[in-house]
C-alpha cells in the first residue's frame, strides 16, 4: 500500500494537527510516518526518549527489541519506566507506556537479545532501524545487518557527558549510499581499553538529548523532510556545550561494503569484539580425505567414536564406541603405541575428548577427525546416512 | 598553536583537560607531542606499530584525516584537531 492511501481518523487528525500545519511537513509527511515501520534496538537511555517521540509523532509501526528488565539504576535516565515497573521486562513496560501515549501505533515487541541468528529476520520487516544499544558487539551486529538488508541505521551513542549521532547506510534521492559504522570504526577497541558507562557513568539527561536527536533523524528519513546526518557525524559535549559536525565518507577498505567485501553474512560479534574466552588449546586434526588415505594405504591406527549409542546406530564407520561421558573412565581402551583417530558427529565432542585425554593421561597420539562423520560422509562415503 | 580537543573517555589521561594547545605541523607530530606529554594516552591512540588505532578517528577541522593526507595532514596554528573514539554506551 502506498503511503498516499493512508487515511486518518478524526482523532488522529486532531492529534497530528501541529505537524500537518507545518508547510514543509504537512499531511503527506504525516501519511509517510503512519506508513512507516521503525525498529528501535534497545529501550534504555537512548531508546526511551526516542520511542516516546516516535510514538507521539505517529510512526505507524514500531518494533522494540530489548531482553532486559527494568532496574532501579535505570530510572535516572530511562524515562519510559517508573518505580512500579522495576523487575518487569522493558519491552512490556515500554509498550504499556507508549500505547497509553498513542493508541494509533502498532507495536511489535521482541523480548529477546538481538543475535546473529535472529537479526536479519527481525530487521527485514522494517524501513529504518534506530540503534540505541549499549555494547560494541550489538553495534556491529545492527550495522552489518542493516547494510546486508539495505536499511538506513540511525546511530546514537553516549558516554558520560558526550554523545554521538549519525545516519548510516542511507541512500539519498540520487541513489548514492552513505557511509556506515564500519567506515568510521573498522574494528572495536579491545575489551577494557575504553571504559564503559557501567564504570564511567552517564549524565541522565544526555541520552534524553541524544535519543531525541536520533528520533529526529528517523523522522527526517521517513518523511524526506530536511537533510539527514548521512555523511556527517555529530558530537555533543554537554560539559563544554560544544557541538561539532564532522564530514565522513565511505571507506573503500570497508569489510562489509567496500571494494572487496569480506563479510557477506553476519559473524560472531562477541568474538569479533574480543569478548570470547581465549581459544581452547588446538588439537591435532586429520581431514576426512587424509583419513581415507590412511585407510586405503593400510596405515595402522585405532578409530574411536565418542558419540552416543543411538547416533552410532543411525550411521557408523566401524569405530569402537566410547561415548564422550565415559571416555576418561575407558582410557585404558585407547592405544598408546599407534595413531588414534577420534571422531564424533561434527568434530566438537571429539576435540573435547582429546583435550581431556591429553590433559589427564598425557596422550600424544590422538587425532581429531575434522568435521566429524558428517565430513567423512560428504567427502568420502556419500552413500552413508546423514543425520 | 593548534588546538586539540580531547574526548571525554580520554580526559582522565590528560589531567581532565578537554582542550590542549600543541606545536605541530601535521597530525603525526600532533599525536607524538600529545603522547610525549601524556604517556598514558599512547596505548589508546596508537597500536604497537605506532599507527592510529582503528577505533580512533582524527579530524582536522571538520574533515576525517583519512579523506585528507592521513597522518601527514597539515595542521596549522588555527587548526582544531578532534579525537573521536568509538563509544558504545553501557556495557562496552
Amino acid at each position: 500500500m502506498s503511503y498516499k492511501d493512508i487515511k486518518f481518523s478524526k482523532e488522529e487528525l486532531a492529534r497530528y494537527d501541529r505537524h500537518i500545519i507545518i508547510p514543509e511537513f504537512g499531511y503527506e509527511a504525516q501519511q509517510k510516518l503512519k506508513a512507516a515501520k521503525v525498529l528501535v534496538v534497545g529501550s534504555g537511555g537512548l531508546g526511551s526518549p526516542g520511542l516516546l517521540y516516535l510514538a507521539a509523532a505517529g510512526v505507524g509501526t514500531i518494533g522494540i527489541v530489548d531482553f532486559d528488565v527494568v532496574d532501579d539504576s535505570n530510572l535516572q535516565r530511562q524515562v519510559l519506566f517508573g518505580v512500579d515497573e522495576i523487575g518487569k521486562p522493558k519491552v512490556e513496560a515500554a509498550h504499556r507506556r507508549l500505547s497509553a501515549l498513542n493508541p494509533h501505533v502498532n507495536f511489535v515487541l521482541y523480548n529477546e537479545q538481538l543475535t546473529s541468528q535472529n537479526a536479519l529476520d527481525i530487521l527485514k520487516d522494517y524501513d529504518v532501524v534506530a540503534d540505541g544499544t549499549d555494547n560494541f558487539p550489538t553495534r556491529y551486529l545492527v550495522n552489518d545487518a542493516s547494510v546486508l538488508l539495505g536499511i538506513p541505521n540511525v546511530y546514537a551513542s553516549i558516554f558520560q557527558f558526550e554523545g554521538q549521532v549519525s545516519v548510516f547506510n542511507y541512500k539519498n534521492e540520487a541513489g548514492e549510499l552513505g557511509p556506515n559504522y564500519r567506515d568510521l570504526y573498522p574494528s572495536p577497541p579491545p575489551p577494557g581499553l575504553v571504559p564503559s558507562c557501567a564504570e564511567g557513568g552517564v549524565l541522565g539527561v544526555l541520552p534524553g538529548i541524544i535519543g531525541s536527536l536520533q528520533a529526529l533523524e528517523v523522522i527526517k528519513i521517513i518523511t524526506g523532510v530536511g537533510d539527514t546526518l548521512s555523511g556527517r557525524f555529530f558530537t555533543f559535549d554537554a560539559l563544554t556545550f560544544q557541538t561539532r559536525t564532522f564530514n565522513i565518507k565511505r571507506n573503500p577498505a570497508n569489510p562489509i561494503n567496500g571494494i572487496n567485501p569480506t563479510i557477506k553474512s553476519l559473524i560472531d560479534y562477541e568474538e569479533f569484539c574480543g569478548l570470547k574466552k581465549p581459544q581452547e588449546k588446538p588439537v591435532k586434526e586429520i581431514t576426512a580425505k587424509e583419513f581415507y588415505d590412511w585407510q586405503v594405504k593400510g596405515e595402522k591406527f585405532q578409530l574411536i567414536d565418542v558419540r552416543e549409542p543411538h547416533e552410532y546406530e543411525i550411521v557408523n564407520i566401524g569405530a569402537e564406541l566410547i561415548p564422550l561421558a565415559s571416555v576418561l573412565d575407558q582410557a585404558d581402551k585407547i592405544d598408546r603405541d599407534r595413531k588414534v583417530v577420534i571422531h564424533c558427529k561434527m568434530g566438537g565432542r571429539s576435540a573435547k575428548a582429546i583435550r581431556e585425554l591429553e590433559a589427564k593421561f598425557g596422550f600424544d597420539n590422538l587425532y581429531n577427525l575434522k568435521g566429524g562423520i558428517l565430513s567423512y560422509i560428504d567427502e568420502v562415503k556419500p552413500e552413508l546416512t546423514k543425520y | 598553536m593548534a588546538t586539540v580537543i580531547i574526548p571525554t573517555p580520554l580526559r582522565k589521561f590528560t589531567g581532565n583537560t578537554s582542550r590542549l594547545q600543541i606545536h605541530a605541523t601535521n597530525v603525526k607530530e600532533t599525536v607524538a607531542e600529545l603522547t610525549l606529554n601524556f604517556p598514558d594516552l599512547k596505548k589508546h591512540l596508537l597500536d604497537e606499530q605506532g599507527n592510529i588505532r582503528n577505533f580512533i578517528n582524527i579530524f582536522v577541522g571538520n574533515d576525517d584525516i583519512r579523506d585528507l593526507q592521513k597522518e601527514n595532514t597539515v595542521v596549522k596554528d588555527d587548526s582544531v584537531v578532534s579525537i573521536i573514539p568509538a563509544i558504545a554506551g553501557g556495557n562496552a
